[in-house]
């Protein structure tokens, strides 16, 4: 098996740490007031005018199904992009903190088992541990993709706004 | 050094479909003797086929090769122009496109038609053309000698021929291709070594070919080099028919004299940029990027002018930082004026920005007389095209959204609207149908009419339909607006009989919904017997747009300017509530429905009774509403960004833009806002009914 290396940046949620692929992550910015869109599930904070793009700010903790936290100056919106020309999405997620930047074997990774409930199984790209911690890593692809992360079809957990 | 020649792969289509759009056009107007115009269609298929061939686009140069040869014949007079022969060329550039439609798409095309096609068009070229006596096999060009002569060949190239790519010894292996050759090179040119440019050429050759090859088959191996030597061909052998020409003007492989040649008079195109590198021809060349990012061509006034403001801007600028450099109070004036300028400067600009987007709605309306002319042959109805305002200008997004409700109203009007000619002469009318197709510009809208001098729309017929289908209540009484807008209905055809034209009944309701999708309206006038007329309403530009600021509790709302009737301060002797939660203002002799956005939305506000509140009367569909707001803000024009692109459509909501401080303000789509009060209005009821029914079980 071909070795790759690639580096995760790890953010706090609900006392887990969690993984995103760093190369799509575009920036990192404190939490900032923000525009509400109408009717949206509650995870939907609303949206952000980052440079003249309109980009949605989903929380991640609703959007996993936990209690909200109140957003404090440790919050931080995470700003997610593809990279892909013909077909752009950028999106923000708000997180309790970041924490780190790791750098992950392939073989490393092992696969993710069921969760249950506290993640959507689409969301999960494996497990990685260093240092005694277990690193949830996120599949990028799945965050960034319409239809899996405003779940338009499938039960959301957590409240949803009427 | 080699070129990438797929960045001009783009280019080359978009000037081969400009090209075919030419041919269509011209072969439609083409009249008997009109040289003119049989020069320019043989100028666009030969600059196709060049560029065709440059790309590696073998099926579009093959095809369009034949098509070019039966113009040749057209274009020397050897041929009688008949109008199964435009008729075969029209078909003939529907192949075309096909193919040139295949290659960039890489995808599969109609081989059969185009087999036919290429089949029809060999059958003709072998018919009919050319001069008795000749023989020719189906794929022969008019010109094939059967037997091999020797061909006397000088070719004295310029000296910087190298410089552009080209390469002799290339060349005389493409002759020898054709048949043995015998070659000598002049020396006497060269100069002392002392005076050589390594990178000139400075030989010429004497060459001897012995070939059945004709001599536009011999030219066009010179084809690329042309414009930089001195060609003379002659004839040894065979019927001695000698053909002496310069090359320096390059004749094409013609035989009239006054003839300017494709190559010269073709719009800088493609060809032009990949003459200089013609031995790099790629054995295949691939549509590297399949994503059709789109081009405009802009006129270089519209630049111009766009950099002359940019420099107003640039000066603007300076004078301003100079001024917030060291100020002070006394300056305050000149702040002001600089501010002033700037807001000029900057409208001016935007302007000007828009206006690169915008291009001649003649772009959309090219195709109609080709459609025009293939549906009144199906149909056998004699009609007569006027296109008028072709150079009204419009946004290119609108204008390509635009094009197919148009080719649906077009062919409505043909279909439905013009009568049979026997109907027409039993009605007094001219035998001749006429379709008019007007374009004008009207405030800030565009109006775009299609009108014809049919049979019109029979009021009763419409009506009786629409209660057949259920559409209407038998009992309602509707003005003749609401009649006519009943064809807009989904599932409403009228005519009786299907046809392949129009008439499957999806068509209309289609129409409308992309016309307002565009934020436009359609309105039909018809009168019986006279004709009717199509009117759509347009905006110019779907970038920008006039708004009301609006605010609802913390939120900022934009409601379009365009959509708003009147504003207002809700009197309490005016309201009535009506079953349910359904608030009516009476406004004159209108009910007006009240629609509290903070309800629709879910948001907190300052004011949630509609007593004294602010109220904005908005229309849409024909309705009015009351929208209900907390305060009304400033007017102003805001550029429109989508929602679509990192997130999804928001019902009631139709986009979002980016105010002055930089926060984001959502668009209110007023349609979408009496849909989505309607739905929730339909859920309050079912709520309602299920409380009674449970309230009812328990008692």
């Amino acid at each position: 098996m071909m070795e790759k290396e690639q580096e995760y940046l790890t953010f706090v949620l609900h006392g887990e740490e969690f993984g995103v692929d760093i190369l799509c992550v575009q920036e990192i910015r404190v939490w900032s007031a923000l525009t509400q869109l109408p009717n949206k599930p509650a995870y939907i904070k609303g949206v952000i005018n980052l440079r003249g793009v309109i980009i949605p700010i989903i929380d991640l903790r609703l959007r996993f199904g936990k209690e909200p936290l109140e957003y404090n100056d440790q919050t931080v919106t995470i700003i997610l992009s593809n990279h892909d020309k013909q077909n752009p999405m950028v999106v923000g997620i708000v997180v309790d903190a970041v924490s780190e930047v790791y750098k992950f074997n392939s073989r490393a990774i092992r696969p993710a088992p069921s969760f249950g409930q506290v993640v959507d199984n689409c969301f999960l790209k494996g497990l990685a541990s260093i240092d005694d911690k277990l690193i949830i890593l996120l599949d990028s692809k799945a965050l960034l993709d319409h239809e899996e992360l405003y779940c338009t079809e499938k039960v959301v957990l957590g409240p949803v706004a009427g | 050094m080699s070129v990438d020649l797929s960045q001009f792969i783009p280019t080359f289509l978009e000037e081969s479909f400009e090209g075919l759009a030419l041919m269509e056009s011209s072969l439609l107007s083409l009249e008997v003797d009109d040289n003119e115009t049989i020069h320019s269609i043989f100028r666009a298929a030969h600059s196709i086929k060049g560029g065709a061939g440059t790309f590696g686009f073998d099926k579009v140069t093959e095809f369009t090769h034949l098509v070019e040869t039966l113009l040749d014949e057209m274009r020397d007079g050897r041929r009688v122009i008949a109008s199964a022969d435009i008729e075969l060329l029209l078909e003939s550039v529907d192949c075309i496109r096909l193919l040139i439609e295949s290659a960039r798409d890489q995808s599969g095309y109609d081989e059969a038609k185009v087999a036919q096609t290429s089949q029809a068009l060999s059958k003709s070229l072998s018919q009919g053309a050319s001069l008795p006596g000749a023989e020719n096999t189906p794929e022969s060009e008019g010109e094939a000698e059967p037997d091999a002569v020797q061909w006397q060949i000088s070719f004295i190239p310029g000296h910087h021929l190298v410089k552009t790519g080209n390469d002799p010894l290339l060349l005389f292996n493409a002759l020898a291709d054709l048949g043995p050759l015998e070659l000598s090179a002049q020396a006497s040119e060269l100069p002392s070594l002392s005076d050589m440019d390594p990178q000139e050429l400075y030989l010429s050759w004497h060459l001897v070919l012995t070939s059945a090859a004709s001599e536009a088959e011999i030219r066009e191996v010179f084809e690329w080099v042309e414009d930089e030597c001195q060609l003379e061909l002659a004839q040894l052998s065979g019927q001695g028919k000698q053909d002496k020409e310069s090359c320096n003007s390059p004749p094409d492989v013609t035989t009239s004299g006054e003839q300017v040649t494709a190559e010269e008079l073709a719009e800088p195109t493609t060809i032009a940029a990949a003459d200089k590198s013609p031995e790099k021809k790629p054995e295949k060349a691939q549509v590297k990027n399949k994503q059709d990012a789109g081009s405009i061509r802009v006129g270089v006034d519209k630049v111009d002018n766009l950099i002359n403001l940019v420099g107003e801007l640039v000066i603007t600028q300076s004078m301003l930082s100079e001024l917030g450099n060291d100020f002070e109070l006394s300056k305050l004036e000149r702040l002001t004026s600089g501010l002033e300028q700037l807001l000029q400067n900057t409208k001016e600009l935007q302007e000007s920005v828009m206006r690169i987007r915008m291009l001649p709605i003649s772009f959309a309306f090219n195709r109609f007389p080709r459609l025009v002319h293939d549906l009144s042959k199906k149909t056998g109805k004699a009609i007569e095209l006027v296109i008028n305002g072709e150079q009204t200008e419009l946004d290119k997004t609108v204008m390509e959204q635009i094009g197919d409700p148009l080719v649906h109203l077009v062919r409505n009007a043909v279909d439905h609207g013009i009568e049979p000619a026997e109907i027409r002469k039993a009605k007094g009318k001219p035998e001749q149908g006429t379709i008019k197709l007007d374009a004008y510009h009207l405030g800030g809208n565009i109006v775009i009419e299609i009108k014809d001098d049919g049979g019109g729309i029979n009021k009763e017929v419409v009506l009786n339909k629409a209660i057949d289908k259920g559409l209407v209540e038998a009992s309602s009484n509707l003005s003749e607006s609401q009649i006519f807008d009943l064809i807009f209905e989904p599932g409403f055809s009228t005519a009786k009989e299907l046809s392949d034209i129009s008439g499957r009944g999806v068509g209309m309701d289609v129409v409308k919904k992309n016309i307002q999708s565009l934020g436009g309206r359609i309105q039909i006038e018809s009168e019986q017997d006279k004709g009717s007329t199509f009117r759509v309403n347009l905006p110019l530009t779907l970038a920008i747009l006039d708004g009301q600021l609006v605010r609802v509790g913390s939120e900022i709302y934009v409601i379009p300017l365009i959509a708003i009737v009147e504003s207002l301060q809700a009197k309490a002797e005016l309201i009535n509530r009506v079953s349910g939660d359904m608030l009516l203002y009476r406004l004159r002799e209108d009910n007006v429905p009240v629609l509290p956005i903070y309800q629709l939305f879910s948001l907190p506000a300052d004011t949630t009774e509609v007593e004294n509140s602010l109220l904005v009367v908005v229309e849409a569909d024909g309705q009015k509403v009351g929208l209900m707001v907390d305060d009304l803000l400033a007017q102003q024009q805001v550029v429109i960004k989508s929602l679509k692109d990192n997130y999804q459509q928001v019902d009631g909501i139709s986009g979002a833009t980016i105010l002055g401080d930089g926060s984001v303000a959502m668009i209110l789509d007023i349609p979408g806002m009496i849909q989505l009060a309607m739905k929730s209005a339909q859920k309050n009821q079912a709520q309602h009914y299920s409380a009674n029914v449970l309230a009812g079980e328990t008692v």
